[in-house]
C-alpha cells in the first residue's frame, strides 16, 4: 500500500513538476526502503520454522544446514469476536491513511530542499493530505463501531493507548488541512505548515511504533515484535533531519501575508491550530505517560479514559465554538464590532436549546454548554450555506435544488469543508448524548418481570437455547420494550458461545432510533432454570448521531478533495 | 477595538504590538489547558503495577491501582442476587523482557494460572461480563482494595493472547 503510494504521488510529480520529482523519489524511497528493510530482514511474514534433530527451533526463509522444516499445527482460524464486516475494512483503512501521509511529507521534502518559498508544494499536498485524512477517518469510526456493536460494553471509544496512538496522526493531520488553507489564500503560515506536516509523519511511524514495539500496555492485541529500536531510530533521523532542513530554508520561508485583526479569519485559523496541536500534546503526554513516570519516579503510573475527557473536553468544545464563529469572520482586517454583529443572532437562536434542555432534563451543566456549541455551529454552517444558496437562486434564476447541487459543486473545496463540519456537528451531538446523558441499570429478572429506564419498560418474556450447525450455542433472550403502555420493540440480545474457539461472542439487542438506542447486554443465565437472567441496559441518547456524522464527515471530504479532472475539462 | 484601524494607516511599532496579542492569548488559552492537564491528574493518575507489588505495599491500598493479572477460569462467577462478577486473578510480571525471556505472554498467563503458590487476588466488578473474560486470559483492572482483602474494580479490559486461536 505504501509503494502504492509513493509510485501514484511519484507519477503525478513527474508529469508536472519537475523540480520536485528527484526529492519525492529519495524521500519517498527511503521510507518504503525502511519499511521493506523491517518486512524483509527482521520481520520476515514468508519465514518458515526450521528445527534440528536436537530440538533447536529456527525461523529463516532459506533452509539452515542440517535442519528439517517443521509446520505449525493449522489454527482454528480468526477470532470469532473479529468476524464483523467493519474489521474486515478497519485496517487496511487506516493503513491507507497513514500511508497517505507520506507524499504530503515528500513533497514538503522536495520543496525545502530545492528552495522554493511558493505554495506549489501544498496545492499537490492537499488531495493527499485529505485523502488520507478520510482513510484514516474511516478506520477509527470502523473501529468504534466494532466496538459498540461487538464488546457489549455499551461505549464507542475507550481512549486506549492504541486508540489514541491512531488519533495522533488524525489531530496533527486536521491541523495541517486547515492551516494550508491560510498560506493558499493569504500566504500566512509557511513555515508552520511544515512543521505540521513533519510532526504527522513522524507521528505516524511513531504510532507504528508504540503499536508494534510493545512499550505500551493495551487492550489490542498485535503481534508484539523486536523492532522497536529500528523504528526509533528512523523516527530520531527522519524528524532530526527534516527540521534541519526546515531551520536551513527558514530565513527563506517568510510569509507574504500579515496577520491582521484578532477577529479575522487568519487569527481564528491561528486558534484552531493551537486547539489540535494542545490535543495532541494532550493525547501524545497521555500515552507516554506511563513510560515518562516510569523513567522519573521508578514507579509506572497511567492515565484513563477518564483523564481524557476531562480534559480533552474543554478544548473540543472550544474547537465547537470557532466553528461557529470563523465562517462569519473575513479574511484580513476586521473587528469585533463587525463579528459581534454578524454573531448576535445566530447565538440568541442557539440559546433556545441549551434553555430548553436544562428545562426538560436538569441543570447538566456540560451537556448544556455542549448542546449550546453544537447548536451554534451547525446553525452558523446551515445559515452559511443557505446564505450562498439564496445568492445563486437570485443571481443565476435557479430553482433551490439546482442552486443547492451548484453551491456545493463549484465551490467544494469551501462547501466540502462545511460538509465536513456538519457532520462533525452531529458527531459531538452523538458523544453528548453518550457523555452527559447516559444511563444504564443491571437487573435480575424471572420471565414475566420488567425493568423501568428512563421512559421504557423492558419485559422479558422467553429464553431460548440451541445448537447451530456452524458450532454455536446460542442463548437469545426475547425483550419487549414498551413506553406508556405501547409496545415499540421486540429485541433479542444473545450470547453465541463458539465451542471449537471456548469464546463466547455477545451480541447485544439493540433498539435503534435517531433520538436514541436502547442497548441491551444478556449478562448472565443459570443453565439448569432458564427463568432467572440478568440483563445489562444502556439507554444511549443521540448515538446515533455519531455514524450519521461521520459518514457526512466522509462524503465532505470527498467532495473536498473534489473533482479536478472533470473541472479541467471544462475550462479547457 | 484598535484592530478597527486598517493595516496600511499603521507605523511598524503598533504592528509588533498586535502580533504580540496573538502571543497572549496563545499563551493564555495553552497555560489554562495545561493547568487543566495536570490538575485532572488528581484523582484520575493510577500506579501500574502487578499483583505482587499491591500485596507488599499496604501504603497503595487506600487509592486507586491499575494492576494486570491472569484470570483464572474455574473461578469466574457471577451472583445473580447482587449482580456482582467475581474472579480471580493470578500476578503476572509486569515488564517485557521477563515475559520474554519465560516463552511469551501465552506461556507466562499459562504459568501463572496453574501455578498454586502464586499470589493472587480475588476481583469484583459489577457490570456485564466481558467476552474475552476466560481462562488465561490477560485482565488490566483499575480500582481499589477493600478491607476484605478482595479488589473491586472500577473498569475491566481484557487483553486477548491471540488474534488467532491454536486448535485444542
Amino acid at each position: 500500500m505504501l509503494s502504492g503510494a509513493v509510485a501514484l504521488g511519484v507519477n503525478q510529480a513527474w508529469k508536472k513538476e519537475t523540480q520536485f520529482t528527484p526529492w519525492v523519489i529519495l524521500t519517498g524511497m527511503i521510507t518504503l526502503a525502511f519499511f521493506l528493510l523491517i518486512v524483509a530482514f527482521v520481520e520476515n511474514p514468508f519465514s518458515r520454522i526450521w528445527a534440528t534433530l536436537d530440538g533447536k527451533v529456527f525461523r529463516s526463509m532459506v533452509q539452515p544446514v542440517g535442519t528439517f522444516l517443521i509446520y505449525p499445527p493449522n489454527g482454528v482460524g480468526l477470532n470469532p469476536l473479529l468476524r464483523h464486516p467493519g474489521m474486515i475494512v478497519h485496517p487496511p483503512m487506516l493503513y491507507a491513511g497513514f500511508a497517505g501521509f507520506v507524499i504530503p511529507f515528500s513533497f514538503a521534502v522536495a520543496s525545502l530542499v530545492t528552495g522554493r518559498n511558493d505554495s506549489d508544494w501544498l496545492r499537490i499536498s492537499r488531495p493527499w493530505a485529505l485523502g488520507a485524512w478520510t482513510f484514516l477517518t474511516i478506520g477509527l469510526v470502523l473501529g468504534s463501531r466494532w466496538a459498540y456493536d461487538v464488546l457489549g460494553w455499551g461505549g464507542y471509544w475507550g481512549w486506549d493507548p492504541v486508540e489514541v496512538a491512531a488519533l495522533i496522526p488524525w489531530l496533527t493531520g486536521t491541523a495541517f488541512i486547515h492551516s494550508l488553507i491560510v498560506q493558499s489564500k493569504r500566504q500566512l503560515f509557511k513555515r508552520w505548515n511544515f512543521v505540521l506536516i513533519i510532526l504527522t509523519f513522524c507521528m505516524v511511524v511513531f504510532g507504528i511504533f508504540l503499536t508494534r514495539s510493545g512499550v505500551l500496555d493495551s487492550v489490542h492485541a498485535f503481534s508484539q515484535s523486536n523492532i522497536g529500536p529500528m523504528f526509533f531510530v528512523f523516527i530520531s533521523l527522519t524528524f532530526i533531519a527534516s527540521l534541519a532542513l526546515l531551520l536551513w530554508r527558514w530565513k527563506l520561508l517568510v510569509s507574504d501575508g500579515q496577520m491582521g485583526s484578532l477577529f479575522s479569519k487568519e487569527s481564528a485559523f491561528l486558534f484552531n491550530n493551537l486547539l489540535f496541536i494542545l490535543l495532541f500534546l494532550i493525547c501524545l503526554a497521555g500515552v507516554l505517560f506511563p513510560l515518562v513516570s516510569e523513567v522519573f519516579t521508578g514507579t509506572k503510573m497511567t492515565v484513563g479514559a477518564s483523564w481524557y475527557k476531562q480534559t480533552t473536553g474543554p478544548v473540543f468544545g472550544g474547537l465547537l465554538l470557532l466553528m461557529g464563529v470563523v465562517p462569519l469572520t473575513a479574511w484580513g482586517s476586521t473587528s469585533a464590532g463587525k463579528l459581534g454583529k454578524r454573531l448576535w443572532l445566530p447565538v440568541s437562536i442557539s440559546l433556545v436549546v441549551p434553555v430548553l434542555t436544562a428545562f426538560l432534563s436538569g441543570l447538566n451543566w456540560g451537556g448544556i454548554v455542549a448542546l449550546w456549541l453544537i447548536t451554534l455551529a451547525a446553525l452558523v454552517t446551515l445559515f452559511d450555506i443557505g446564505n450562498a444558496v439564496v445568492h445563486r437562486m437570485k443571481a443565476q434564476k435557479e430553482g433551490f435544488f439546482i442552486a443547492l447541487g451548484r453551491v456545493f459543486v463549484r465551490n467544494h473545496h469551501r462547501y466540502g469543508g462545511y460538509l465536513v463540519h456538519l457532520g462533525v456537528v452531529m458527531i459531538a451531538l452523538g458523544v453528548v448524548g453518550v457523555e452527559f446523558y447516559q444511563t444504564q441499570t443491571q437487573q435480575t429478572l424471572a420471565k414475566g418481570e420488567a425493568l423501568q429506564l428512563d421512559s421504557f419498560k423492558l419485559t422479558f418474556t422467553d429464553l431460548f437455547q440451541y445448537q447451530t450447525t456452524d458450532g454455536r450455542a446460542v442463548t437469545q433472550a426475547v425483550m419487549q420494550i414498551s413506553r406508556d403502555g405501547r409496545l415499540l420493540a421486540t429485541i433479542n440480545p444473545r450470547s453465541d458461545y463458539f465451542d471449537l474457539y471456548r469464546q463466547s461472542v455477545t451480541a447485544p439487542g439493540r433498539m435503534s432510533t435517531l433520538a436514541e438506542d436502547l442497548y441491551v447486554v444478556l449478562v448472565d443465565w443459570q443453565p439448569t432454570t432458564t427463568s432467572a437472567v440478568t440483563f445489562h441496559v444502556y439507554h444511549n441518547p443521540l448515538i446515533n448521531w455519531f455514524w450519521i456524522g461521520a459518514v457526512v464527515m466522509v462524503l465532505g471530504a470527498l467532495l473536498a478533495i473534489g473533482l479536478p479532472d472533470r473541472r479541467k475539462v471544462e475550462s479547457s | 477595538m484598535s484592530a478597527e484601524v486598517s493595516p496600511a494607516s499603521l507605523p511598524e511599532k503598533k504592528h509588533r504590538f498586535r502580533v504580540n496579542k496573538f502571543i497572549i492569548g496563545g499563551a493564555v488559552i495553552s497555560v489554562a489547558v495545561l493547568l487543566l492537564a495536570i490538575s485532572n491528574l488528581r484523582g484520575n493518575a493510577q500506579y501500574y503495577m502487578t499483583i505482587n507489588e499491591l500485596i507488599i505495599a499496604p501504603e497503595k491500598w487506600n487509592q486507586n491501582v491499575r494492576i494486570s493479572g491472569a484470570v483464572r477460569g474455574d473461578s469466574i462467577q457471577v451472583n445473580p442476587q447482587t449482580g456482582y462478577l467475581t474472579f480471580v486473578a493470578v500476578n503476572v510480571p509486569g515488564d517485557m523482557k521477563t515475559v520474554e525471556q519465560m516463552g511469551g505472554i501465552a506461556a507466562v498467563l499459562h504459568q501463572a494460572v496453574i501455578d498454586p503458590n502464586a499470589a493472587s487476588l480475588t476481583i469484583r466488578y459489577h457490570g456485564a461480563r466481558p467476552d474475552l473474560l476466560k481462562n488465561e486470559a490477560q485482565a488490566i483492572i483499575t480500582g481499589k482494595m477493600q478491607p476484605d482483602g478482595t479488589f473491586l474494580a472500577d473498569d475491566l479490559l481484557l487483553k486477548c493472547p491471540s488474534k488467532y486461536e491454536a486448535a485444542p
